[in-house]
């Protein structure tokens, strides 16, 4: 008797390129296909129920080793799909019973889809990170020891550093707000994520602000050159353009 | 929408390093957008990322919501089966009021009282 499998959903677009799928591996090794209906194609991959299946999703996803390259075979695909044209990327873990379901949700859906579609079309989001800038060395005091004795040195050297450290944060929020503003006239719309943490960013410095940005494809270069701009000319903040992106944040089924 | 090179922000001194490459590779980046950013629709199978902790690599990870499910729009926990899986949360509590409905309707016309009655004592 086959397995039973399950069909995960990709994306949805409406210029379906069929000869990029025969390149692509899924998430379950297997080649994307397409199901259309109304005018629009679902990306699909057929998947076994034992790995992707809700009992069993739900205990792969706390396995990094098992989620992390499903993770990255799902953005995969959907990388490929942007390249030939504009599509919605649909959260990982989306699955259904069968193509009919899936035709289903086209057919019910389809003016979403495609006012979804219009908004990211000839579009990029990017994503930017802000980082709080390693704080500088603290000024030593000048001359010799304190008169007020080593204790008290001590302490006013503590209260200097955590001053010039709160200094330095409201600086830099002041500068990523000034920086998100600027980026954020190039753009057709943002989002702000809630900042990463570290482990997440895999980084030691703190994020101040994870924003994405969908961008006019003609505006990409200036976004870039802004992104840099907001780099070098603030000293209290690192910021880090990542992207393209497909519209992952930008992807909403608004209604009418 | 292919800019020919890496556009890397400077100031890489820090060892923030390459993000910005034109492929991006960040594994934290990439499970941040495909698990919490993308279009949530409800398919037939779907997990609640709220009930994954994700222990095992200790990422904070803002998930899909019921309510998110719910505002897009198909009634999927009508008709699936999943929702009977586990005894937590919204489900537990789906059911419990299932089942009280259940027994209101059931019940012959027995008055406003002792329906409250019944209520404090479950």
């Amino acid at each position: 008797m086959p397995e039973r499998q399950g069909v995960w959903l990709y994306a949805v677009t409406r210029d379906p390129a069929p000869e990029v799928l025969g390149e692509l591996t899924g998430v379950s090794a297997e080649t994307p296909r397409l199901v259309e209906a109304a005018g629009l194609a679902a990306v699909v991959g057929d998947v076994p129920l034992s790995s992707f299946g809700e009992a069993a999703l739900r205990r792969n996803f706390e396995d990094l080793d098992w989620l992390a390259p499903v993770a990255r075979a799902h953005d995969s695909v959907i990388v490929a799909l942007i390249d030939r044209g504009p599509a919605i990327p649909i959260r990982l873990a989306t699955v259904y019973h069968g193509d009919d379901r899936v035709r289903h949700l086209l057919e019910h859906r389809a003016v979403e889809f495609t006012r979804a579609l219009d908004q990211v079309t000839g579009r990029t989001e990017w994503g930017v990170k802000i980082f709080l800038a390693p704080a500088p060395d603290p000024v030593p005091a000048a001359g010799g020891p304190s008169p007020r004795g080593a204790g008290a040195a001590y302490l006013a050297r503590r209260r200097a550093t955590l001053n010039s450290r709160e200094h330095q944060e409201r600086r830099a929020v002041e500068q990523a707000n000034r920086a998100h503003a600027a980026l954020a006239s190039l753009a057709v719309d943002t989002r702000t994520h809630p900042p990463q943490s570290r482990a997440l960013a895999g980084e030691d410095a703190r994020m101040i602000l994870n924003g994405a940005y969908l961008v006019d494809n003609e505006h990409t270069l200036r976004f870039a050159e802004a992104t840099a701009a907001c780099d070098q000319d603030n000293d209290a903040i690192l910021v880090r353009l990542t992207g393209p992106w497909p519209p992952y944040s930008f992807s909403v089924l608004e209604e009418a | 929408m292919t800019p020919g090179q890496p556009v890397v922000a400077s100031a890489s001194q820090s060892g923030i390093g390459s993000a910005g490459n034109h492929q991006p590779a960040n594994l934290g980046d990439i499970l941040e957008r495909v698990l919490d950013k993308g279009l949530v629709i409800a398919g037939d199978i779907q997990i609640n990322l709220l009930d994954i902790e994700l222990l095992t690599i200790k990422l904070r990870l803002v998930v899909a919501s019921l309510e998110t499910a719910k505002e897009v729009g198909i009634d999927w926990w009508e008709n699936d089966p999943w929702l009977t899986g586990e005894d937590s949360g919204v489900r537990a509590e789906n059911r419990q009021l299932r089942a009280r409905i259940a027994e209101l309707e059931a019940a012959p016309d027995t008055g406003e009282e002792s329906t409250r009655d019944e209520e404090s004592a479950g």
